[in-house]
């Protein structure tokens, strides 16, 4: 069994470890053996941390040997590269950063320390979460763990392709547009985007930040859950962030959907969507139905304009936050004889393709005499947007569509199309404009063998009625997860 | 002169740091005179991640300076981010108020003019809260960075341009400068950066309505620069004016040394700063019981003190300006009354003596003058007759050096008066008895010799006797 402990999810290492039948120390060895055996052909992860990570695993068994349990004690995480880890290079998966150490930990990061959660390491992304496939890279791609001439989605790649590989047992992403659903969805895993404001953001690295949002991945439903509620909570260094209680998640949990109303609209089954994809989400519809939900046909109309007014806020507001980036105080530096040719050579050293983009983007949107046009406008949509899930909720408790039109596709296929990437993101999307929560669950296999995923939205706060409805669905023995052939 | 032609109009826009313990988003300390690069942490450093938290305490002393400029406090702001790179902004952008600020319109009330001084209102367009950057310090080995002040909280208060003249100006800024120390807001120092001030500046035919093209002016940090840069800059545009030149909108710098404004490099000034809400800090609430608490919690400002001095006191318009311009003053003065019947003698004591000693040191008021309760009890020993006006003079200037007590100077100094009957009317004897030709004439009608005989008796008692007794025991022998 040993060999197979990388393979537990939480709930199972939880009870073997409380039982003290296993050490933290197996559990984390074991996935660092596993680590050690794929990252060859993954690359999953920026930086492994082997020997903190043990030294952790270590401080949690003197923890579960005075009879101290919590929800992640012991148990091995991988973590974006965006969160701040003190002492641990946190490199944003950018050249501009690839040295940065933070002296502080983001205030997640602090909270599993506190409970003794094992960090493995520093897991792969896009640049500054900019992009849908790990392929912005500075550190190159993050592979998929089903089919290795595929991507892993992204932002959050390496997170999620590091739970479909076993190399962890849960991992925290972030989601600006999608960032942890698609990625999920193109790895088979489990991954869900809380509502705005329910996790601080204080300390993980800014892209847009009235869209950027933590959240975990996980093998299950009922693990995604127990990490959440590990995580979720007030923080006084983010003004931002939510004061209201983080409910037991796991009491919502019933496995009983009798009488939910699933709202499906019609805007998000279109034309040039891959028909297995299509298939695999009515397929989980009917089971709902079965299983005594009943589906509401609900209207979200101003969804097809989300993709641009996305493309405005997200890229004025990353302008603004990666103006920090300028070689004067930390990070890469181009020495230069001016500062602002400093500047100028150190940004274009650090910054990867895509990032320059989005920059160029923001700043363009936020400039005199195009404000009212570009980035005022799309806060009006954002506000459109917002009420249509309003009014949507007011006849079905919660919304279920494709999480992306496509499985998983080929490294390279998208590279040289930005607008054909951003469309991996046109069904995640208004779900961050909205600041709603909206989870990632497999629903099936292509023809290829790639998992689908599903999208479960919630109004505001409703993590609840999520984890509920994606629980029960795990439950009925409809999602089983196929192994990997990695 | 072309001067008459013209009128000169005037809008400033002042920055005073915040008396706040910490920083605005963060909680490092504002102390002044810290190591650099002591009183930083990664908020205020910009690390990536980071997060700004509102200083509650910087939003109360902007409502107390709304409040104290009469403005109106919006319930509801929002911050912004104003985007601009430079090595001491360290998130490449500040954050700060831009569509709506925390306080709007209001006005701050100067007194212009001497002899007969008017009070005048300048009107403001707002009051915001920013924060302030770091400092860049460039030596030869090469630049160095001090964020010691970054993050630092900020008022801008932003005047209309009702400005006519430097004269006005200066007097804005005095009035600004002492609302802002009467109410604990801000230091107000404009030689160590708590307050700072750039100035636009336009001039336009008298009786015109149109405002000229204008000019801002920078890196003006005192009163006197402030005036000297506006009445160059006044003349400037009326001779580029009245050559058939045009005024080009442009931001120019003070040149302390030269007295002269020079335009700034166009690369130095010309930004598009993009503007946009601050996503990571949510809307300010202002709730009226907020606005109560500061109300209520507000210090007496310099024009209640004002008009106090002048009802209570029975002080002059004048000498109540004087009094109140800076706060040590007014409190000074006050401080030396609690024994005192006559106010006008402290006034005029406050006004005269102990201002002169502060100028000629150039030191601050508690390091020149002596304790305020000590210039009281000389006073009250005048008022109690027990030395003379002289005397006190005599015994200030010791105390000023020495810094003992009123009592023991006076005692060492030997400057008592001598009130005591019988030793005055045994000399006033003799004087009578040595001078019998002017007795003679003065009983004879020549009243103007009665002087004469006070300062014989005055000199022949060593200067201490009571000029009073001296005039009732003369009077009554003289008229024998």
């Amino acid at each position: 069994m040993a060999t197979e402990l990388n393979k537990l999810t939480i709930a199972d290492a939880r009870a073997l470890l409380d039982r003290r039948e296993i050490s933290s120390r197996e559990l984390t060895r074991a996935c660092l053996d596993r680590i050690a055996a794929v990252e060859p052909k993954l690359n999953a992860f920026i930086t492994v941390c082997e020997r903190e990570a043990l030294e952790q695993a270590d401080a949690a068994d003197k923890r579960l040997a005075a009879k101290e349990s919590q929800a992640m004690l012991g148990i091995p995480m991988a973590i974006k590269d965006i969160y701040a880890t003190a002492g641990v290079r946190t490199t944003c998966a950018s050249k501009i950063l690839a040295n940065f150490v933070p002296p502080f930990d983001a205030t997640v990061i602090a909270k599993l320390r506190e409970q003794g959660a094992v960090f493995l390491g520093k897991a792969n992304m896009d640049e500054f979460a900019m992009g849908s496939s790990t392929e912005n890279s500075a550190f190159g791609p993050t592979r998929n763990p089903h089919d290795l001439e595929r991507v892993a989605g992204g932002s959050s790649g390496g997170s999620a392709a590091a739970i479909a590989a076993d190399e962890c047992l849960a991992s925290l992403g972030t989601d600006t547009g999608g960032s942890i659903r698609e990625p999920a969805s193109f790895c088979g895993v489990v991954g869900i985007k809380p509502t705005y404001s329910r996790v601080s953001r204080y300390g993980v690295v800014a892209y847009a930040s009235s869209l950027d949002q933590v959240g975990p991945f996980a093998k299950t439903v009922r693990d995604a859950a127990t990490v959440l509620g590990a995580v979720a909570g007030v923080d006084p260094r983010d003004s931002t962030c939510s004061a209201r209680p983080v409910p037991d998640y796991a009491r919502a949990m019933t496995g009983d959907v009798k009488g939910v109303r699933i709202g499906v609209p019609k805007e998000y089954f279109v034309e040039g969507m891959q028909p297995e994809v299509e298939t695999a989400v009515r397929g989980a519809l009917k089971r709902y139905e079965s299983m005594g939900a009943r589906t509401v046909e609900i209207s979200l109309a101003h969804t097809p304009y989300a993709i641009a007014a996305y493309y405005l806020i997200a890229t004025a507001e990353a302008s603004a936050n990666l103006a920090r980036y300028d070689g004067i105080r930390y990070g890469l530096r181009v020495e230069a004889d001016n500062h602002i040719d400093l500047y100028n050579r150190s940004r274009a050293a650090g910054f990867g393709a895509e990032v320059k983009r989005r920059i160029m983007l923001g700043t363009f949107a936020l400039s005199a005499g195009y404000y009212d046009a570009y980035y005022l406008k799309a806060q009006k949509v954002r506000t459109l947007i917002r009420r249509d899930f309003e009014r949507a909720f007011e006849s079905c408790d919660a919304i279920v569509v494709p999480v992306a039109p496509t499985t998983a596709f080929r490294l390279g296929e998208k590279t040289d199309d930005p607008l054909q990437m951003y469309l991996s993101d046109i069904f995640t999307i208004s779900v961050n404009l909205a600041g709603l929560p909206g989870m990632s669950i497999p629903c099936g296999f292509d023809n290829a063998g790639l998992p689908i995923g599903m999208q479960i939205i919630a109004p505001a706060f409703a993590e609840e009625s999520i984890f509920r409805i994606g629980d029960a669905y795990e439950r009925s023995g409809a999602s089983t997860p196929r192994a990997t052939k990695i | 002169m072309s001067l008459e032609k013209y009128e000169a109009v005037i809008g400033l826009e002042v920055h005073a740091q915040l008396l706040t313990k910490s920083k605005m988003f963060c909680g490092c300390s504002t102390s002044f005179g810290a190591a650099p690069n002591e009183n930083v942490c990664p908020v205020c450093m910009g690390m990536p991640g980071v997060l700004p938290v509102l200083n509650r305490s910087a939003v109360e002393l902007a409502v107390r300076a709304g409040i104290a400029a009469h403005c109106e406090i919006a319930p509801h702001s929002i911050f912004d981010r104003k985007s601009y790179f430079y090595p001491d902004l360290p998130k490449g952008y500040q954050i700060s108020q831009y569509e709506t600020p925390v306080c709007k319109g209001g006005y701050v009330e100067i007194s212009v003019g001497k002899d007969n001084p008017q009070m005048r209102r300048i009107r403001l367009v707002r009051i915001h809260l920013e924060e302030d950057a770091g400092k860049n310090i460039h030596e030869a080995s090469g630049s160095l960075v001090d964020f010691n002040r970054s993050g630092v909280p900020l008022l801008e208060i932003v005047s209309e341009p009702d400005i006519r003249s430097a004269e006005e100006a200066g007097a804005y800024l005095r009035s600004l400068h002492a609302i802002l120390r009467y109410a604990d807001i801000s230091d107000a120092r404009m030689e160590e950066g708590s307050m700072r001030c750039d100035v636009n500046v336009s001039v336009r035919p008298r009786g015109s309505e149109k405002y000229g093209v204008k000019t801002e002016i920078k890196n003006l940090n005192s009163f006197r620069f402030v005036e000297k840069a506006i009445d160059f800059e006044v003349s400037r545009q009326i001779d580029v004016l009245e050559s058939g030149g045009k005024i080009s909108q442009e931001t120019h710098l003070w040149d302390p040394v030269r007295e002269q404004t020079r335009p700034m490099r166009s690369k130095e000034f010309a930004n598009d700063y993009r503007y946009f809400p601050e996503p990571d800090l949510p809307p300010l609430r202002v709730p009226p019981d907020l606005v109560e608490k500061v109300k209520t919690e507000m210090p007496e400002l310099p024009a209640d003190r004002r008009a106090r001095y002048i009802r209570d006191f029975g002080l002059t318009p004048y000498e109540a300006d004087v009094l109140i311009a800076e706060r040590e003053i007014a409190d000074y003065f006050e401080a030396t009354l609690p024994a005192l019947k006559n106010r006008k003698t402290a006034a005029n004591w406050v006004m005269t003596e102990v201002l002169r000693v502060v100028r000629e040191s150039g030191e601050t008021i508690d390091r020149s003058a002596p304790a305020a309760s000590e210039t009281g009890a000389l006073l009250k020993m005048v008022e109690a007759e027990e030395i003379s006006l002289n005397a006190a003079k005599t015994a200030f200037a010791a105390m000023c050096k020495s810094g003992k007590s009123a009592k023991d100077t006076v005692a060492e100094l030997g400057l008592a008066q001598v009130s005591d009957e019988a030793a005055i009317a045994s000399a006033c004897d003799k004087v009578i008895a040595s001078e019998p030709a002017k007795v003679a004439e003065y009983r004879g009608g020549r009243d103007k010799l009665f002087g004469f005989f006070v300062g014989q008796v005055m000199k022949s008692m060593g200067g201490k006797a009571n000029p009073k007794v001296i005039n009732e025991i003369l009077k009554a022998k003289l008229a024998g």
